[in-house]
């Protein structure tokens, strides 16, 4: 059971995948899986090669002009595509909910991008009609982490509805920040480090060692702080489980 | 107040005081989840929180006429009220009506705006002695320390603390009990209530409509302070004025739920005027004192939704930030999300750097009771300062933006990355150089991918099925 439901005008939709800048140099197993999972629900997937970065890291710490010259290249690298789609919902939410509003971007052009825009779990939930839960199979225990910057795009109990099925163990204060901000993370990095034990602290005590995040930026401050404290916690984006148990991908030693 | 250096390395002090983080940790969290508790039990909160929002956002918008009918309305009670361009100002008006007056001993009910002016220090300036009757501010007080949290002033101390700085102060047998502790403060104040001359209060709400002063206070003495002296001063920001009395009770269901998880505060008073003649008790003389100091600025500029703050104090519980420093770190007399917004708009770009004590988290934004978009306004604050970050990272952010404007040099910089970040031979960098070195401080680095996501497309991915 792969808990598709197909309607007719949803058949082969012409998806621009938007890898962002972390997931295409730390993580391409997750843009691997997400690609996968998106073909296997029937989409022809593009990778427009002129995309590089949102802009994000700028826009939050301010350099807006930066983050502006950035954003700009985003509509023309993604102008064949119907859909843009991406494993990060903070990206998405650069370019849905800060990026209209930011000056020296055309508003008319980011706009029109903002509104084919998709994060990865919700468009396959919105637009494909899959039954995320439904295609996941059960296995070891997992928790999860929900990235703060997901806020808008979707909530924790979304994306406790799509482990559904999962053994899901929550973390106490399920939506407690990692501690990475961006900048932040090197700017002040003995308070960021501090959150990050805080955080460490949460997913350690659910008993789960598995930990659902789909935001690379929290998964490498996670992943970095476990494996300096030696904790015994693997991260994994949502999009790797799906293609795992769609068989699209090998388990992961 | 704050430079950068000095910001950066309070921080990092803050982080490793552990009996404070413990102690703070424990109280954000018990109050957060009060906060919560008692959210999810009120009907129709979500509604609730959007009145409070547009009635604050409708008052800043009509200032001017809200101000001038509270002036109408107060005087006509019989208060005298006097307008405060800033701090020194406030401190001058209050100083002088002691002076003038020979008032010797004042009495103080929790009061933010005293502490932001620095009325303590300038009263006692001029032989004026000033007694904190909030326990937590008497604690401070006596201690010589500072509050490091808006409503919770002593929340970086623990009880050991607390029972040393009664025993050496007021020389009463050391105790940790926290009844017996207060049963000694509270008889140490009675005291002090008796002989006092002067009472200053801050300002939680004024009503326009009626001028009176809404007062929210947990223990008492905030009554105490004002019947008992025989004047009444009364401080309060501009922003504090709401329209009607009928909008009092909307942010009363808030305030207190957001503070400290209580459905309503133990004393909510309300005071129109001064004593009258048929009145058993009260001050013979009330004074307003309303206080701009910067205000007016803040309101003609982009962040004026800061002044909707009431002063709850929640943002600061739920921050992840707050937690792990504690709100002395900041510096300021703001501490915490609200305080890294208020603080530079009160004291100038030299705070400007506060704004990016913050991950963005968002946390802040859920807590709040009229909805003030924090995150949003931390984010605008460090764009005004921008230009003004040390060099070395403008110029790193330069070359960032160049790499990220050219897909060719972008896919280069992934190569050179993997080739620079060796790590050891489980893939992982331990002791990161340059920019890099900041995060090998707290947390380890992966190694970047041998194959990146664009070179896995190009050679296979693309063409598969």
């Amino acid at each position: 059971m792969d808990g598709r439901v197909v309607s007719g005008d949803d058949a082969r939709m012409d998806v621009g995948f938007f890898v962002t800048c972390l997931t295409d140099t730390f993580f391409p197993r997750v843009g691997e899986a997400a690609v996968r999972v998106l073909r296997h629900f029937g989409c022809r997937v593009h990778f427009p090669p002129q995309q590089t970065c949102c802009g994000q890291p700028a826009y939050n710490s301010g350099f807006h002009e930066h983050a502006a010259a950035l954003l700009r290249r985003m509509p023309k690298a993604f102008a064949s595509c119907e859909f843009v789609v991406t494993p990060s919902a903070s990206c998405a939410a650069m370019i849905k909910e800060h990026g209209p509003q930011l000056a020296g971007v055309q508003a008319d052009e980011v706009r029109r991008l903002a509104a084919k825009t998709w994060e990865f779990c919700t468009f396959l939930r919105d637009r494909l009609h899959v039954n995320i839960a439904a295609c996941l199979k059960p296995r070891e225990p997992v928790t999860f982490h929900y990235p703060c910057h997901a806020r808008g795009i979707y909530e924790v109990t979304d994306l406790r509805e799509w482990l559904g099925r999962l053994d899901v163990r929550p973390p106490p204060r399920t939506d407690l920040c990692c501690g990475f901000g961006g900048l932040f993370a090197v700017d002040f990095p003995e308070l960021s480090g501090r959150m990050l034990d805080d955080k460490l602290e949460m997913l350690a005590a659910s008993g789960a060692r598995l930990v659902i995040c789909n935001e690379a930026a929290c998964t490498l401050q996670m992943a970095g702080g476990a494996h300096r404290r030696g904790l015994p916690l693997r991260f994994r984006h949502l999009a790797e489980l799906l293609a795992e148990s769609l068989e699209l991908m090998e388990g992961e030693a | 107040m704050s430079r950068r250096s000095d910001l950066r390395q309070r921080v990092a002090q803050a982080t490793r005081n552990e009996r404070v983080l413990q102690a703070v940790h424990l109280a954000t969290w018990r109050k957060v989840d009060a906060r919560e508790q008692s959210f999810a039990a009120l009907r129709h909160a979500g509604a609730l929180r959007e009145k409070a929002a547009r009635l604050r956002r409708h008052t800043l918008e009509n200032l001017p006429a809200y101000l001038a009918q509270f002036v109408e309305r107060a005087t006509a009670l019989g208060a005298t009220v006097h307008f405060a361009p800033d701090g020194p100002a406030a401190c001058r008006i209050i100083t002088q009506l002691a002076a003038d007056r020979g008032l010797r001993l004042a009495v103080k009910s929790k009061s933010m705006t005293s502490e932001e002016v620095g009325l303590n220090a300038a009263l006692e300036a001029i032989g004026v002695r000033v007694v904190e009757t909030d326990l937590g501010e008497f604690i401070v007080q006596i201690d010589r320390d500072r509050p490091s949290h808006i409503i919770t002033p002593i929340i970086h101390k623990d009880r050991r603390e607390v029972a040393d700085a009664m025993a050496r102060e007021l020389g009463c047998p050391r105790t940790e009990d926290p009844a017996e502790l207060t049963r000694i403060a509270r008889g140490y104040l009675r005291d002090i209530f008796r002989r006092c001359d002067l009472g200053i209060t801050g300002v939680n709400f004024a009503v326009a409509e009626t001028g009176t002063l809404c007062l929210c206070t947990n223990e008492g003495n905030g009554r105490m302070t004002i019947t008992r002296p025989r004047v009444h001063v009364a401080l309060l920001g501009i922003e504090k004025i709401i329209p009607r009395l009928a909008d009092l009770p909307v942010f009363l269901k808030l305030l207190a739920r957001s503070s400290t998880g209580q459905p309503m505060g133990v004393y909510t008073t309300l005071i129109n005027g001064p004593r009258r003649p048929q009145d058993p008790d009260g001050p013979q003389e009330l004074h307003i004192v309303l206080l701009d100091n910067g205000r007016s600025a803040i309101l003609k500029s982009p962040l004026r939704e800061v002044l909707t703050c009431v002063r709850c104090g929640a943002c600061l519980n739920a921050c992840p930030a707050y937690r792990n420093v504690g709100g002395h770190a900041y510096g300021s007399v703001y501490p915490g999300p609200i305080g890294s917004v208020v603080t530079p708009l009160l004291y100038g770009p030299a705070c400007d750097d506060l704004a990016r004590l913050s991950s963005l988290c968002g946390a802040c934004r859920v807590a709040c009771p009229v909805q003030i978009d924090i995150p949003a306004l931390l984010v605008a604050l460090r764009a005004r300062a921008a230009d003004r970050q040390p060099v070395g990272k403008r110029l790193l952010l330069r070359i960032w933006r160049h790499v990220m404007e050219h897909p060719w040099l972008y896919r280069l910089g992934q190569t050179v990355l993997r080739c620079v970040l060796r790590g050891a031979e489980d893939g992982w960098v331990r002791s990161g150089q340059g920019p890099l070195r900041n995060w090998t401080l707290v947390r380890d680095l992966p190694r970047p991918a041998r194959e990146s996501f664009r070179r896995m497309w190009e050679a296979r991915l693309r063409d598969e099925r």
